[in-house]
């Protein structure tokens, strides 16, 4: 009896810990409920409940069986991980892993940094800013102002995010710098368009995940989590908007 | 010679914010592709005179449904494909357009441009949600009807 006891809590741990991955990751709630309870229903716990908000999990295993929450406070944007938790737990319900197994995974996973080098982002970032001025017709002579203006702009929401943790403050700060690149480089420099610059150097920072998560988890069902990753997106475009508003009032 | 520039823009453009949301390495290629879609129909759609907002409901459309397809093809979530395509169809330009128009005190033609932003946000998401009812009922009928020939093959 006890053994039995013990072994469920190691089945809850696990669930939990691959639920807790997943939303830390930035998926959507019902893909988070959905994976939990799949993984529960491998391990022949049919009774088992799952309820998931960006915040924390519920979770029990049955009528006579523990419940666990768990809290949940900081979460990124790490689709690789999602992608990985996805397919540990594939394994899992066709049985081609054993439970052990799958936790040891998700402790490694749930380790892991998977982002690429802060240098390689950061070009990317620029790369993006300077395609997206192209695509918004603006002119060749824009296209070093831009990447920049992208780059640094992300390279000082990556830093800020890092010091301070507050997620507003460093979108904030990260487009100011972009708005203050774009003013400058048009009175000194020789940019033209100062509007171009900015709306494509803002670009990597646009909460696009968010938007589309808020969407897809309002039409599932879940307002709760659809609302909350809603009003996250609109604090990322407020920051972003007033930072923009600010360098333009000057 | 503007199609193809931006053919090639819209795919280092999308895969560039495939790299920030860290999307697994093999997938880089095909995020672009979806992106090189995406924003190809919504730049000739533009060109030949439709509306913003009907645009964007139909390239979010066919976002959705090539990256359903790649994410049964790869057996990984959607949202990895969308993503990146997504990103260039967000209406940053017409809230710039507000934002700055509230900073200038010109109120109404802010709230005119919020609006218009508010509207193809609505559009994208529409798009989005109709392309994934639809590929649904599509994979649904398409499985029952497979089970209800092999009944009848059987018999």
């Amino acid at each position: 009896m006890v053994l039995h006891e013990v072994d469920n809590e190691f089945t809850i741990d696990c669930l939990l810990l691959a639920g807790r991955i997943m939303i830390e990751s930035g998926a959507e709630t019902y893909r988070v409920e959905d994976t939990m309870l799949r993984m529960a229903h491998s391990q022949n716990m049919l009774d088992a409940q799952c309820y998931a908000t960006p915040t924390g999990i519920i979770f029990s295993l049955g009528k006579t069986q523990p419940t666990r929450i768990k809290s949940i406070s900081n979460r990124v944007t790490d689709l690789q991980k999602i992608a990985l938790v996805n397919s540990v737990s594939r394994r899992l319900t066709s049985h081609m892993i054993t439970l052990e197994e799958a936790y040891d995974e998700l402790k490694s996973i749930q380790k892991t940094n998977y982002f690429l080098p802060i240098y390689i982002q950061v070009i990317s970032a620029a790369l993006a800013s300077g395609c997206f001025l192209i695509m918004f017709k603006g002119g060749w002579s824009d296209f070093l102002f831009a990447c920049l203006a992208g780059g640094l702009g992300f390279l000082v929401l990556l830093l800020i995010n890092d010091l301070t943790k507050v997620k507003f403050f460093s979108e904030f700060t990260a487009s100011l710098v972009v708005g203050y690149i774009a003013v400058f480089s048009v009175k000194y420099g020789h940019g033209a368009e100062i509007d171009k610059i900015i709306i494509s150097s803002v670009m990597p920072l646009v909460p696009g995940i968010l938007i589309t998560n808020a969407v897809r988890d309002l039409m599932a069902g879940h307002f709760i989590s659809g609302m909350a990753k809603g009003v996250e997106a609109f604090l990322t475009a407020f920051a972003i908007g007033a930072a923009i508003a600010v360098t333009l009032s000057f | 010679m503007d199609y193809i520039v931006q053919l090639i823009l819209s795919f280092f453009a999308t895969a560039g914010i495939a790299v920030i949301f860290n999307v697994p390495r093999r997938t880089l290629i095909y995020c672009g592709f979806v992106g090189v879609v995406g924003w190809m129909i919504y730049f000739i759609l533009t060109e030949h005179g439709m509306d913003i907002v009907n645009a964007s409901f139909f390239s979010s459309f066919i976002i959705a449904i090539v990256s359903h397809l790649y994410a049964r093809r790869f057996k990984m979530p959607m949202i990895i494909f969308i993503v990146g395509g997504i990103i260039p169809l967000v209406p940053g330009g017409m809230a710039y357009n507000a934002m700055r128009n509230v900073v200038e005190d010109d109120y109404v033609q802010g709230l005119q441009y919020g609006l218009k932003a508010f509207l193809i946000t609505g559009a994208i998401v529409i798009g989005l949600v109709f392309a994934e009812v639809l590929i649904q009922l599509i994979f649904r009928s398409v499985r029952t009807g497979k089970a209800r020939f092999q009944k009848v093959y059987k018999k």
